[in-house]
């Protein structure tokens, strides 16, 4: 299954909630512009929900890198919800768990952009 | 590994929808060896990331250049070879991409995801004949230990660039 996400707008945060495959090529590109384009719109507190994601691969870990870079250059917060097992084993394997804010709780997540401002 | 092989061989086209067709091999593949879900994920990952080196950065995504994918299962593990038609690489010129320098790259992480996920890894480049990436996952664990742990480079010829 190919990559899915769709937005939505809790509070002040930007809620990313991604599906399918974060893989090279289209999938990449895709997570890319939907970043970008709520950027480009001022929004700049992103939460990736990524409960549903069925696979990523290094060039997906990539995008994730990057989408983090672009936001803290805007002086913004990407954070990471809901990862399952097998992402989170990349991110601990990758030491990337320690660069991203990870949570498992929507509200506590959403309660944390509020803090951290 | 034991001598005995079934050997599965597929020969695939530079395009990007075959990486998904070689996973789809793998999970077969890693099936019949007999190898449990979470170290089938990690051949198919393993084979996933080495597709896709092949195809992007051996080929150049020219799809009159083929990538040559075979399986040797083994009765006490598996062994896959990758081999793409480019101008090779050298693993060991790859960045570390756990190092603090380099946690915020981009790229970077597919050979090192690799090591991680087999217990043996070896590239064999050529001048013409392209590259090959050999890289074994043992089924029995005390094989493991025995033969000093994962991430075991083979021994041999290991190719520079």
């Amino acid at each position: 299954m190919s990559l899915k996400a769709t937005v939505r707008q809790v509070d002040s945060v930007t809620v990313v909630d991604v599906s399918g495959r974060i893989t090279l090529g289209e999938d990449c590109k895709q997570l890319r512009e939907v970043i970008r384009g709520q950027l480009a719109k001022n929004h700049k507190n992103l939460l990736l929900n990524l409960a549903d994601v069925t696979y990523i691969d290094s060039s997906g870990i990539g995008e994730l890198v990057s989408a983090y870079t672009a936001i803290s250059n805007q002086g913004g917060q990407l954070k990471l919800l809901n990862l399952t097992k097998k992402v989170h084993d990349l991110l601990q394997i990758t030491k990337l768990y320690t660069v991203f804010d990870i949570h498992n709780d929507e509200a506590t997540a959403i309660s944390s952009f509020a803090a951290a401002s | 590994m034991k001598s005995k092989a079934s050997i599965v061989e597929v020969t695939l086209e530079s395009r990007v929808k075959n990486v998904e067709v070689a996973e789809e091999i793998s999970r077969g593949v890693s099936e019949t060896a007999g190898f449990g879900p979470e170290a089938a994920f990690q051949i198919e990952m393993a084979v996933h990331e080495t597709v896709i080196n092949a195809i992007y950065h051996g080929n150049q995504q020219d799809p009159r250049k083929n990538v040559s994918l075979k399986f040797l299962i083994f009765e006490d593990g598996l062994e896959i070879h990758v081999r793409d038609e480019g101008m090779g690489f050298d693993p060991g010129s790859l960045p570390d991409p756990v190092a603090k320098e380099n946690l915020l790259n981009v790229s970077g992480r597919g050979i090192f995801l690799v090591r991680k996920f087999m217990d043996e890894f070896k590239v064999e480049t050529s001048a013409g004949s392209g590259t090959e990436v050999i890289m074994v996952k043992h089924r029995n664990p005390k094989i493991e230990s025995n033969q000093g742990g994962a991430n075991r480079e083979l021994e041999g010829n290991s190719a520079s660039g």
